[in-house]
C-alpha cells in the first residue's frame, strides 16, 4: 500500500535535519515565519487525516481541538505561570480528552456517519467558542501572551517557533505513516470502506475510531498550543473561525486524504499559495484563485494529488504460483456452536422464534427454508451483527450473545455475505490479509499478507491478488468472500448462499473446498437454496419456516418430510 | 425572571427570526435530500441575491419586489447551470460539500471585490414599520419574511407530495435505478429542482437585504444554525424545515431574553446534538 519503511524513515530524517539546520545557518525571520505556518498546517492536515482520511469520518471539528490547545496554553502560561513548553503536552492531552469524549458519545450512534458526523463536529467548534467567550477563559477581550517567556532553542524567537513547528510536522507525518502500516491503520481503512463488514471481520471499530479521534485531536491541540505563542494574542473570533476546519479538509483532500503524505503535500500547496496573495484586493483575488484550483482538483482528481501520481506507477508484481494450497488449522481448539431458544424481532415482524440448533466441529449443517424464513437473520445474530432479543448462543464454553461482533469474530466465527461486500479500496490480497490480521488468526500485518496468498491460491484467486473489487467478476467475488472468511482461521464458518449464481463447474469446485475445510475440524453452517449442494454436503439439515425450526435430521429424510414439502411446494404437492 | 411582555416579545421575534432560518433552510434541505448535494454555495447565493437587491434598490431606485422579478428567474438559471457542472462531473454527496465550498469562497471574493468588506445597509421606509398587537411589536418586514417562508414551505410540500415531478424526485432520491426503470427522467427533474433551490436563495436574499446589515463574511454567519435547522427538520421535508426554523428561532431568542445574548449560539447546536443523539434516525 505504501513505500518501504526504511526509505521513508531515511527521507523524513534527511528532510527534518536539513530544515532544522536552516535557522542555525541564519534564515531571515520572514522565511522562518512563513515556513512555520506551512509546518503548522502540515501538522493539522496530517493529524486530521488519521481519523478523517483513513477511516472516512470527515470531521469539521478540527478547529475546536486546535482552539482548545490555543486556549489551554494561553490560560496556563498567563494565569497559572506554567512555562510555555510544559503547557504543550497539557494542551495536547486536553484536546485528546475532548476528542475522545465527543467520540464516546457520537460513535455509539450508528447513523452518525458521513455528512451528519461532519456537521455535528462543526457544531462542536461553535459550542466551544461560545463557552470560551462567555466564561473567564477569555471573557471577550482576548488573551495576551506577549509577556510569556519563549525558551531559546536558537537565537531568534521565530527560529524557536520554526523548530517546534518542524518537529511537530515531522512527528505527525511519521505517526501517520506508522499508523497506516500498523493494525490500527488497516482497521481504519477497512472502516472507511465498509464499517459493518470491518466489525464482522474482527476490527474493534468503536475502539479504533476513538483512538484515532483522540490522537488526531491531541496533535491538533499541541499545534494550537504552539500557535498561541506564535500569534501572542488569542481571540475567540480568530481561533474558532471557520478557516481551520475547512482548510484542513481542503488540504487533505487536495493532497489525498488516504495517503500518509497527501495532507502534507496539500497543506504546502495551499499554505504557499495563500501566502503569495496577501494584503488588500490581491488577497481577495488570491482566495478566489485558491478556491478555483480546489474545485478543479476535486472534480478532476477526486482521490487527491498524491494517489493520482502514485496510480500512474502502480506496479503489478506477478504472483508466485508455487505456494502449495495447504489449509491451516483453526486458530483455537475446535468447539461446537450451539443456539438455544434464539428470538429476534424487527418491529412487529418476528424473524426468529426460539431457534435451537447445534453444529459440531467437523460437521456441515445445511440451513434451508423459503425466502424470509429467517436464515440470514440467524447468521446475522450468530455473528453479532444483530443482537438476539432472547436466548443464548455459545461456542464451546464462551457465550456469544453478549459480545460485540468483532469479539465474536476474534473467538473464531467467520461469515460470508450473500452479496459479496469486499472493501472497495483493497486489492484481493489486502482484503484477505485484513481478515487474517483481525480474525481469530490475529497475525501481524506482514505475516497476514504471506498467509493471504495461500488462501487466494486455495480459492483459485492467486492470479487476481492485486485486482481491486470492481475488477473481479461475480464468481471471483464469491470466492474472495470465502477466502477472507477462511483467512481468520475460524472454528465456525457461516456461509450465506456462497453457491448462488455460480455455474455447475464453479459449484463443484466450491463443494470440494468446503469439504476440505470441514476436514480440518471447522464447524460449517451453510444457508443454501441449491438442493444438489445441500444434499451432497450436509451431514444434517435444519429447516426454518417463519422463524421456527420445523424439521431437522439427515438431509434425505428431512427433505422428504411432509411439513417441509408443504412449506416449499404448497399443500397440493404433499403426497 | 423577565416579565410576560418581554417573554412574549422574545417569542414573537424568535418566530420571525426563525422564518429567515427556514427560508434559507428550504433550498438547502431540498438539494441535500433529493439530489444528495450538500450545497454550501446556497448561503453565498443568498448573500449575492441580497447585494443585488441592495444595488438595484439604491443605485437604480427600483423597489425590491420589482428587483426580485429579475433576480429570482436569473438565479433559477444559475441553479440550473451549477447543476450542469455537478451532473457532468458526477459530483457525490461528499465532494459536493468541497466543490460548493469553493464556489462559496469565489462568490465571497466577488462580493468583496465589488462591494468591499464594509457594512452595507439598505435603508427603506418599511425597515422601521411595525404592527402593534396588544403590548407586542411585530415588525412588518420580518413578518413578511416569515409568512413567505411558511407559504413557500407549504407550496413546496404540496409540490413534492401531489405533482408528478415531486413524486418522481422523491422516487429518484430513494432509489435512482428503480425510479429510472419506471420511466423517471431524473436528470431533467434534477435541473428543475436545482433551479428552484437557487431561486429560493434569491428570495431569502431579498429579505436579508431588507432586514440585515450586509457584509461579505455574512455567508458563514448562518452556516451552523441553518444546517442545524435542516437536519432537525429532516432532509427534503419543507414543513419540517419551517417548524425547525421556528423552533430554533424561538429558543435562541428566549435564551437571549432570559440568560444573555452571548449564549444564544449555543442553543441551536444543543438542540441539534440532543436530537441527533436521542433520535438518530431523524435525517
Amino acid at each position: 500500500m505504501s513505500a518501504p519503511p526504511r526509505r521513508v524513515a531515511l527521507g523524513l530524517t534527511i528532510a527534518a535535519l536539513g530544515l532544522a539546520a536552516l535557522p542555525v545557518v541564519g534564515l531571515p525571520a520572514f522565511y522562518e515565519s512563513f515556513l512555520y505556518i506551512v509546518f503548522s498546517w502540515i501538522a493539522l492536515a496530517t493529524s486530521w487525516s488519521i481519523l478523517s482520511g483513513y477511516a472516512g469520518y470527515f470531521s469539521f471539528g478540527h478547529g475546536a481541538f486546535f482552539g482548545a490547545g490555543m486556549y489551554t496554553t494561553a490560560t496556563l502560561t498567563t494565569a497559572f505561570g506554567t512555562s510555555f513548553l510544559a503547557s504543550l503536552p497539557v494542551a495536547g492531552a486536553l484536546a485528546a480528552v475532548l476528542g475522545a469524549a465527543i467520540g464516546a458519545v457520537v460513535f455509539r450512534v450508528k447513523r452518525l456517519r458521513g455528512e451528519l458526523f461532519g456537521l455535528l463536529t462543526l457544531a462542536v467548534g461553535f459550542v466551544l467558542a461560545t463557552i470560551v467567550l462567555n466564561t473567564r477563559i477569555d471573557g471577550g477581550p482576548g488573551v495576551y501572551l506577549s509577556s510569556v517567556p519563549l525558551p531559546r532553542l536558537v537565537a531568534s524567537p521565530t527560529g524557536t517557533l520554526y523548530l517546534l513547528g518542524l518537529a511537530l510536522a515531522v512527528a505527525t507525518i511519521a505517526a501517520a505513516y506508522a499508523i497506516g502500516r500498523a493494525r490500527l491503520g488497516l482497521g481504519l481503512y477497512a472502516i472507511h470502506d465498509d464499517e459493518d463488514v470491518a466489525e464482522g471481520k474482527g476490527v474493534p471499530t468503536f475502539a479504533y475510531k476513538l483512538v484515532a479521534f483522540a490522537l488526531s485531536a491531541g496533535i491538533a491541540g499541541v499545534a494550537g498550543g504552539i500557535h498561541a505563542m506564535y500569534v501572542s494574542y488569542v481571540t475567540v473570533g480568530e481561533t474558532f473561525s471557520i478557516t481551520v476546519p475547512l482548510y484542513v479538509v481542503l488540504m487533505s483532500v487536495l493532497g489525498g486524504a488516504r495517503h500518509w503524505l497527501g495532507p502534507a503535500v496539500g497543506a504546502t500547496i495551499i499554505a504557499a499559495s495563500l501566502y503569495v496573495f496577501t494584503g488588500g484586493q490581491q488577497a481577495v483575488l488570491g482566495r478566489a484563485v485558491v478556491a478555483l484550483v480546489l474545485i478543479l482538483v476535486i472534480l478532476l482528481l477526486p482521490e487527491g494529488i498524491v494517489p493520482a501520481l502514485l496510480a500512474r506507477r502502480r506496479r503489478r508484481t506477478p504472483v508466485s504460483v508455487e505456494m502449495a494450497a495447504a489449509v491451516p488449522a483453526p486458530a483455537a481448539p475446535a468447539a461446537p456452536l450451539a443456539c438455544t431458544d434464539v428470538w429476534r424481532a424487527f418491529g412487529g415482524i418476528q424473524a426468529l422464534r426460539g431457534v435451537s440448533l447445534e453444529v459440531a466441529p467437523g460437521e456441515i449443517v445445511g440451513l434451508v427454508g423459503p425466502n424470509g424464513s429467517g436464515k440470514t437473520t440467524l447468521i446475522n445474530v450468530i455473528s453479532g451483527y444483530y443482537r438476539a432479543d432472547r436466548g443464548r448462543i455459545t461456542l464451546g464454553g464462551a457465550t456469544l450473545t453478549t459480545r460485540p461482533a468483532h469479539a465474536i469474530a476474534g473467538l473464531g466465527v467467520a461469515r460470508t455475505y450473500q452479496i459479496p461486500r469486499p472493501f472497495a479500496h483493497f486489492s484481493a490480497l489486502d482484503d484477505v490479509a485484513a481478515a487474517a490480521t483481525f480474525g481469530a488468526a490475529r497475525l501481524s500485518p506482514a505475516a497476514a499478507r504471506a498467509e493471504a496468498r495461500g488462501w487466494l491460491e486455495f480459492t483459485g484467486l492467486g492470479r487476481r491478488a492485486h485486482a481491486l473489487p470492481h475488477e473481479l467478476n461475480l464468481h471471483e467475488r464469491k470466492f474472495l468472500e470465502l477466502a477472507r472468511a477462511l483467512a481468520g482461521r475460524p472454528r465456525v464458518l457461516l456461509l450465506d448462499e456462497v453457491l448462488s449464481g455460480l455455474n455447475p463447474t464453479e459449484v463443484a469446485g466450491a463443494i470440494r473446498l468446503i469439504q476440505q475445510i470441514r476436514a480440518r475440524g471447522v464447524a460449517v453452517l451453510f444457508v443454501e437454496h441449491l438442493m444438489r449442494a445441500v444434499l451432497e454436503l450436509s451431514d444434517r439439515v435444519v429447516v426454518l419456516n417463519e422463524g421456527e425450526v420445523i424439521a431437522a435430521g439427515g438431509p434425505r429424510e428431512v427433505m422428504r418430510a411432509e411439513r417441509v414439502v408443504e412449506v416449499y411446494l404448497g399443500r397440493a404437492h404433499v403426497a | 425572571m423577565p416579565s410576560l411582555t418581554l417573554l412574549g416579545q422574545a417569542i414573537v421575534s424568535g418566530l420571525l427570526a426563525g422564518g429567515i432560518y427556514a427560508l434559507l433552510a428550504l433550498g438547502l434541505s431540498l438539494s441535500w435530500g433529493l439530489l444528495r448535494l450538500v450545497n454550501l454555495a446556497h448561503f453565498a447565493l443568498a448573500l449575492l441575491g441580497a447585494y443585488l437587491t441592495y444595488q438595484i434598490g439604491t443605485a437604480l431606485q427600483v423597489p425590491p419586489w420589482l428587483a426580485g422579478l429579475a433576480i429570482i428567474p436569473a438565479f433559477f438559471l444559475v441553479g440550473m447551470a451549477l447543476h450542469a457542472v455537478f451532473a457532468y462531473f458526477r459530483v457525490t454527496e461528499f465532494t459536493s460539500l468541497l466543490v460548493t465550498f469553493g464556489i462559496a469562497v469565489i462568490l465571497e471574493s466577488v462580493i468583496q471585490w465589488f462591494w468591499t468588506a464594509d457594512y452595507r445597509r439598505y435603508e427603506t421606509p418599511w425597515a422601521t414599520a411595525s404592527l402593534r398587537v396588544g403590548p407586542l411589536f411585530v415588525p412588518i418586514l420580518e413578518m413578511l419574511a416569515c409568512l413567505t417562508a411558511a407559504a413557500l414551505a407549504i407550496a413546496t410540500w404540496a409540490w413534492l407530495r401531489f405533482t408528478y415531478v415531486g413524486k418522481a424526485l422523491r422516487a429518484s432520491a430513494e432509489d435512482p435505478a428503480i425510479a429510472a426503470a419506471f420511466g423517471v427522467h431524473h436528470r431533467r427533474q434534477a435541473f428543475l429542482l436545482s433551479g428552484v433551490s437557487a431561486a429560493y436563495a434569491a428570495i431569502a436574499g431579498a429579505f436579508i437585504a431588507l432586514i440585515a446589515t450586509l457584509a461579505p463574511a455574512q455567508i458563514w454567519a448562518w452556516l451552523g444554525v441553518v444546517f442545524a435547522v435542516v437536519i432537525i427538520g429532516g432532509l427534503a421535508n419543507p414543513i419540517g424545515a419551517l417548524l425547525a426554523g421556528l423552533l430554533i428561532g424561538v429558543s435562541e431568542s428566549v435564551t437571549m431574553a432570559i440568560v444573555t445574548p452571548a449564549w444564544a449560539p449555543l442553543v441551536s447546536f444543543s438542540v441539534l446534538i440532543v436530537i441527533l443523539i436521542v433520535r438518530p434516525g431523524r435525517a
